[in-house]
C-alpha cells in the first residue's frame, strides 16, 4: 500500500520543506573558489547561462556569464538563488524505504539492497499482471540523454508501454498543433528574430514571470518601433507596457483567432503568394472564420470590437511580425486547435521562414523542447519517430539490437496511467522528475490513485510530496552533479556541465536506472558509462528523424554557444532558423520548407468550443492557474530556497475589486474558493489587474494550498493536455 | 582603480517587471553577502504592477554625507558615495532621513548605514554592478551614453532632481519616455461592453445566487 507511511506533519519535520539561507562558506566575504564553472540555470526553458562558484565540492554562489548570447549574463531571481538547493538539510544522500514504525516514516537501507527490492518488484508485477502494469513517469527537466535512456529503459528493459512524462502538462498541445501545420514541433526563429521586427503578438504567455529574459527582448523591440499586443486575461507586467492589451475571457483563444483572420481577408491583408505557394488547406479556414465577425468575435472573446479591429489592422499590415504564446492558451481542452488558430494567421500573413519574421512557443521546463523528442513520451522513438511507424519502429529497433515486434506499441498519457492505477491495470510506478500530485488536476484523485499501488519507486534529490507515497526512494542526482544537453527555448542545443559530485550515496540518476536494469537481468543496452556514450548512441538513433542530432557534439555546442537542432551531419552548423525558401528537410526533400512531402504549411480549421466546465449559477466564477516569478512549477526546488520563498511565501486568490465587492471580500482576507472537486483557502489578493469575472491563482503549492484541488482533470483529446486554464468556480469569505 | 567615467548607470522604471533579481543578486555582492541595497516597490498594487527599483542615486553633493555628524560617508574620486565607514558611523539615521531619494538603510544590528556604493568591488575592476548585469528586462543598465541612446531611442535621460527648493544632480541617470507617456491601463476599459458569451452576465450570475 502506497499510503502515506506517518502523517503529513511528520514528513514535513524530516523532509522539509526547509528553507535553505546562505550560510558559511557561502556568506564568507572573498572567499576564494576552487572553480568557477560555466552551466545552465536549472529551471525554466530558457536555460540562461551561469557560471557557479565552487569551493570544497560545493556551490558557494554565482557569477554572472556574459558572453552567453541568449541572456548575457541577465538572470531572474530563481537563477540567482539556484545555487542553494545544493548541501540542502532536505537533499536525500542514501536509499530509503517506507516504515512506518520509523517517526519520520522512512528508514535509511543500502543502496544495492534497495536496487534489488525495486527489480525484484518490478518482475513480480509484470510477471503477474502482465508488462504493462508497471508503469514510468518521467520529467522534461533532465538532460536529453536522461530523457533518451528513460524511453529506452521503458522499451527494452520493461518491455512496457506505458511510459509518459511531464511535459504533458507543458508543451504538447504546442507539439501537437506546430506537428499538425508544419510538420515539426520546434520554435520556428531565434529569439534575435523579435529584435527587429513590426509587431509583437503574446497570447496567453505571461513572459515577465515564466521567461523573464524574453521581456527584454519584447522591449527591445518596441524600442525600435515594433507594436506589442498582448492577449491575457490579467495585466501582467509585460502587459503593463504593451501597445494593444486584449483582456480576453479565458478559454476563447481559438474565437479572437478566428476574428482576427476574418478581418485579415476581409481587409484582404494576406500573403497571397505564400498561401498559394507555400501552403493547402486555406480556402476551408476562410470559409469556417466567415462565421467569425468583429461583433461576434467580441461577444464569445469579451474583448471590446475596436480592440479586436486593431489588433487585426496592426498585425494585418505589418511588413514584419513574431507571434508567441504558451501554457495560456494551451492548457485547454482545445489547446491544439487554440495552437492551430495561432498558427493560421500567421501563414495568412506569410510571415514566417524569413529573417525578423517568426512564430514560437515557449517552452516552459528547462528540457521542455529536447525532453520531448527523444523518446519518454508515450507514442513516441528518439529523433522525434512515432512508435505507430513500422518503418521508425524498424529503425530503432536496429539502433537498440531488438526486434522490432518486442518494441511495445504506444502506451497512454500521464494522467490516463493514474486513471489505470485507479482501475488496477496498472500497480507498479516508477518516477523520476515528477511531482504529479501537485502538478496534476483534480490531485484529490490521483493521491487516491497512488493510495492504491502495490509499489512504488521514487528516485529524487529532495522527497517531493509524491514520493511521500513511496515504497522505495532512491537517491539521484542534481542537476549541477551531472553532464548533458538540454534544448533550450529557440531550439538550441546547449550543454550543463557537472560542478559537484552527488553527496553520500545519492547518483547521477541515469546510474540508478542501469542498476535497476542491470539487477532485472536486462543489463544489455544498459551499460553506458557516460553521458558522452548515451549521446553518441541518441545521434545515431535521431538521424534521419525531424528532429535530427546527429551532427552535435559537446564540443561543437560548447564552440558554437550551443547548436540549433535539425543538425545532420558533422559539418553542419545547427539550424537557427525554420522554414528558410529553399531550405531542405528529410521528410519534403527539397519540394518545400515545411516538413510534409509536398513541402507545404497546412492550415487547418480550427472549431470554437466552449471550455469543458463553463460557469453556470452553482459556480459562477472563471478559475484560471499559473505562475509567480519566485517559484517554479510544483515548487520541489524553489519552496526550499529561503530567498524565494520570502519573496513569495504563499498562494492568493486574485480577484478584481468589483468582484471582491459583490461578494463581500476584502484585500487579504482569508476567501475560499470550491469547485466540485475540492476547495481550497486563501488570502485575497484584489487588484484591477484582472478580469472581474475571473480569478488566479499560482499553482506551485501542495497539501491544502494546492490550485490542483480545484482543476479539472479534462484534456484535449489530441495532446491530451489538462485544461488547468479554466474552470468554474464559487468564491465567498472563508468561515471562521 | 576608479569606475571609467564613460561607463554610466541607468534606471528606467518604464521597463522594470517587479521580479526582484536586483534585489536577490545584490544580495550576492561579496562585500556585503546576505544583505541587499536595492529597494523594490509596488507603485500602487491595487491598481498596476508598475514596480521600481530604487539604488542609490550617487548625487554630486549627497545630503547623506552632508547632514552626516560623524563625517562617515565618504565620497570617491570617481564619485560613489560609499556605505558609512564603520568606525565612524555612530547609526544615528540622520543619513536615513534626509536622503531625498530613501536610499540609505540602518541596520541596527551593525550599527551601521550600509547602501548601495554601485558595486565599488565590481566597477572598479571594469565590471558591471551585479544589478544591471543580471536585471531581465534591462531596468536597470549599466554602459556608455552611446550604448543607451541606441538602445533606447525612445527614452532621454536626467540626472537633475528637484526636492522642494532643493536641486540635486546625480551620477546615476533615469530614464523617461520621450513622448507619448504610457496611459494607465485598465482591464476592464478593453472589455465588451456586454459579455453574453452563455447568454448571461456575471451581474446577473451574482444576483441568481443571491451575493
Amino acid at each position: 500500500m502506497a499510503k502515506l507511511p506517518v502523517t503529513l506533519e511528520q514528513l514535513t519535520e524530516s523532509f522539509g520543506p526547509h528553507l535553505a539561507r546562505s550560510t558559511g562558506n557561502r556568506l564568507e566575504t572573498g572567499i576564494e573558489p576552487d572553480s568557477v564553472v560555466k552551466t545552465h540555470c536549472c529551471f525554466c526553458g530558457q536555460q540562461c547561462g551561469i557560471q557557479l562558484k565552487v569551493k570544497d565540492n560545493q556551490v558557494i554562489g554565482f557569477e554572472p556569464w556574459e558572453d552567453f548570447p541568449f541572456n548575457r549574463g541577465m538572470l531572474c531571481p530563481k537563477g540567482v538563488k539556484r545555487y542553494l538547493q545544493g548541501a540542502h538539510p532536505d537533499r536525500l544522500v542514501t536509499a530509503l524505504k517506507r516504515d512506518p514504525s520509523h517517526p519520520s516514516g522512512f528508514s535509511p537501507m543500502p543502496y544495492a539492497e534497495a536496487i534489488d527490492r525495486v527489480a525484484t518488484e518490478i518482475k513480480r508485477i509484470q510477471a503477474v499482471h502482465g508488462r504493462d502494469a508497471f508503469a514510468l513517469l518521467s520529467g522534461a527537466s533532465l538532460t536529453t540523454e536522461k530523457a533518451y535512456l528513460m524511453g529506452k529503459f521503458a522499451r527494452v528493459a520493461l518491455k512496457t508501454a506505458n511510459i509518459d512524462y511531464n511535459g504533458r502538462l507543458c508543451m504538447v498541445s504546442a507539439g501537437a498543433g506546430n506537428k499538425k501545420a508544419f510538420g515539426i514541433d520546434r520554435a520556428a526563429n531565434p529569439w534575435s528574430d523579435m529584435l527587429k521586427t513590426d509587431v509583437v503578438w503574446i497570447s496567453g504567455a505571461n513572459v515577465a514571470e515564466c521567461a523573464p529574459i524574453t521581456t527584454n527582448y519584447v522591449w527591445q523591440a518596441r524600442e525600435h518601433g515594433a507594436k506589442i499586443i498582448v492577449v491575457d486575461p490579467r495585466i501582467t507586467p509585460v502587459a503593463r507596457t504593451c501597445d494593444l492589451f486584449l483582456p480576453i475571457k479565458p478559454g476563447r483563444d481559438i474565437a479572437l483567432f478566428n476574428g482576427i483572420l476574418h478581418l485579415m481577408i476581409e481587409n484582404d491583408w494576406l500573403d497571397h503568394d505564400f498561401i498559394q505557394n507555400s501552403t493547402v488547406g486555406f480556402e476551408a479556414v476562410a470559409e469556417h472564420v466567415k462565421q467569425w465577425t468583429p461583433k461576434f468575435t467580441a461577444k464569445v472573446t469579451g474583448i471590446a470590437e475596436k480592440s479586436i479591429r486593431q489588433a487585426a489592422e496592426w498585425w494585418g499590415t505589418a511588413k514584419t511580425s513574431f507571434l508567441m504564446h504558451a501554457r495560456g492558451i494551451e492548457h485547454h481542452s482545445h489547446g491544439v486547435q487554440n495552437v492551430l488558430g495561432a498558427i493560421n494567421i500567421v501563414l495568412a500573413s506569410g510571415r514566417i521562414g524569413r529573417e525578423n519574421c517568426g512564430y514560437a512557443t515557449i517552452t516552459g521546463q528547462g528540457n521542455g523542447q529536447g525532453g520531448r523528442e527523444h523518446g519518454q513520451k508515450c507514442d513516441q522513438l528518439p529523433g522525434g519517430r512515432d512508435i505507430s511507424n513500422p518503418e521508425h519502429r524498424a529503425y530503432i529497433a536496429k539502433v537498440w539490437d531488438v526486434s522490432p515486434d518486442d518494441l511495445p506499441q504506444a502506451g497512454v498519457d500521464a494522467y490516463e496511467i493514474f486513471r489505470k492505477i485507479d482501475k488496477g491495470e496498472i500497480r507498479g510506478l516508477l518516477s523520476l522528475c515528477f511531482n504529479p500530485k501537485v502538478s496534476l488536476p483534480d490531485n484529490a484523485f490521483v493521491t487516491k490513485a497512488l493510495e492504491k499501488l502495490e509499489f512504488y519507486v521514487a528516485i529524487d534529490f529532495f522527497l517531493n510530496e509524491t514520493a511521500h507515497h513511496a515504497d522505495i526512494v532512491l537517491p539521484g542526482s542534481l542537476h549541477e552533479e551531472d553532464e548533458g544537453i538540454v534544448t533550450q527555448i529557440e531550439g538550441r542545443v546547449i550543454k550543463i556541465n557537472k560542478v559537484i559530485d552527488p553527496p553520500g550515496e545519492a547518483r547521477q540518476d541515469w546510474r540508478i536506472i542501469q542498476d535497476i536494469a542491470r539487477q532485472m537481468g536486462a543489463e544489455k543496452g544498459f551499460t553506458f558509462a557516460s553521458p558522452q556514450e548515451m549521446l553518441d548512441e541518441l545521434r545515431i538513433a535521431s538521424k534521419g528523424g525531424v528532429a535530427d542530432y546527429s551532427g552535435i557534439t559537446y564540443e561543437k555546442v560548447e564552440r558554437q554557444h550551443g547548436v540549433f537542432w535539425p543538425c545532420p551531419s558533422d559539418d553542419h552548423p545547427g539550424t537557427p532558423r525554420l522554414f528558410e525558401p529553399g531550405s531542405w528537410n528529410p521528410i519534403a526533400k527539397g519540394t518545400g520548407p515545411f516538413y510534409f512531402p509536398d513541402g507545404k504549411a497546412r492550415f487547418v480549421v480550427a472549431g470554437y468550443t466552449p471550455p469543458t466546465e463553463d460557469v453556470d449559477t452553482e459556480y459562477p466564477i472563471i478559475l484560471t492557474t499559473g505562475r509567480v516569478i519566485s517559484h517554479f512549477l510544483s515548487g520541489s526546488q524553489t519552496r526550499r530556497i529561503g530567498p524565494l520563498v520570502d519573496q513569495y511565501p504563499e498562494p492568493r486568490v486574485e480577484m478584481h475589486p468589483r468582484l471582491a465587492e459583490k461578494l463581500g471580500i476584502a484585500n487579504g482576507d482569508l476567501t475560499t474558493v470550491e469547485s466540485r472537486r475540492g476547495n481550497c483557502t486563501l488570502k485575497a489578493h484584489v487588484v484591477t489587474t484582472i478580469r472581474p469575472d475571473t480569478v488566479f491563482i499560482p499553482y506551485h503549492w501542495a497539501g491544502r494550498q494546492s490550485a490542483n484541488q480545484l482543476t479539472i482533470s479534462a484534456q484535449d483529446p489530441i495532446s491530451k493536455i489538462p485544461e488547468y486554464k479554466v474552470c468554474a468556480v464559487k468564491v465567498f469569505k472563508a468561515r471562521d | 582603480m576608479p569606475v571609467p567615467e564613460h561607463m554610466e548607470f541607468f534606471i528606467d522604471p518604464n521597463r522594470c517587471i517587479g521580479c526582484q533579481s536586483c534585489v536577490q543578486a545584490c544580495g550576492e555582492c561579496d562585500t556585503h553577502k546576505g544583505h541587499p541595497m536595492i529597494h523594490l516597490e509596488y507603485v500602487d498594487r491595487a491598481i498596476s504592477v508598475q514596480t521600481t527599483p530604487v539604488v542609490c542615486m550617487h548625487c554630486n553633493t549627497p545630503t547623506c554625507a552632508e547632514v552626516c555628524p560623524a563625517d562617515a560617508i565618504k565620497v570617491t574620486e570617481d564619485g560613489v558615495v560609499q556605505t558609512a565607514r564603520k568606525p565612524r558611523c555612530i547609526a544615528c539615521s540622520n543619513c536615513v532621513l534626509a536622503c531625498p531619494f530613501g536610499v540609505p538603510k540602518m541596520k541596527t544590528e551593525f550599527e551601521l548605514m550600509m547602501k548601495c556604493d554601485m558595486c565599488y568591488d565590481r566597477t572598479s575592476v571594469g565590471k558591471k554592478p551585479m544589478c544591471a548585469t543580471v536585471c531581465p528586462s534591462q531596468a536597470l543598465f549599466f554602459g556608455t551614453r552611446e550604448e543607451i541612446e541606441q538602445i533606447r531611442p525612445r527614452s532621454v535621460s536626467n540626472n537633475r532632481f528637484q526636492f522642494g527648493q532643493q536641486v540635486i544632480t546625480t551620477k546615476v541617470n533615469m530614464l523617461f519616455p520621450k513622448d507619448n507617456p504610457i496611459q494607465h491601463l485598465n482591464v476592464t476599459d478593453a472589455m465588451n461592453e456586454q459579455p453574453v458569451d452563455q447568454s448571461f452576465t456575471l451581474e446577473m450570475l451574482m444576483d441568481a445566487i443571491g451575493i
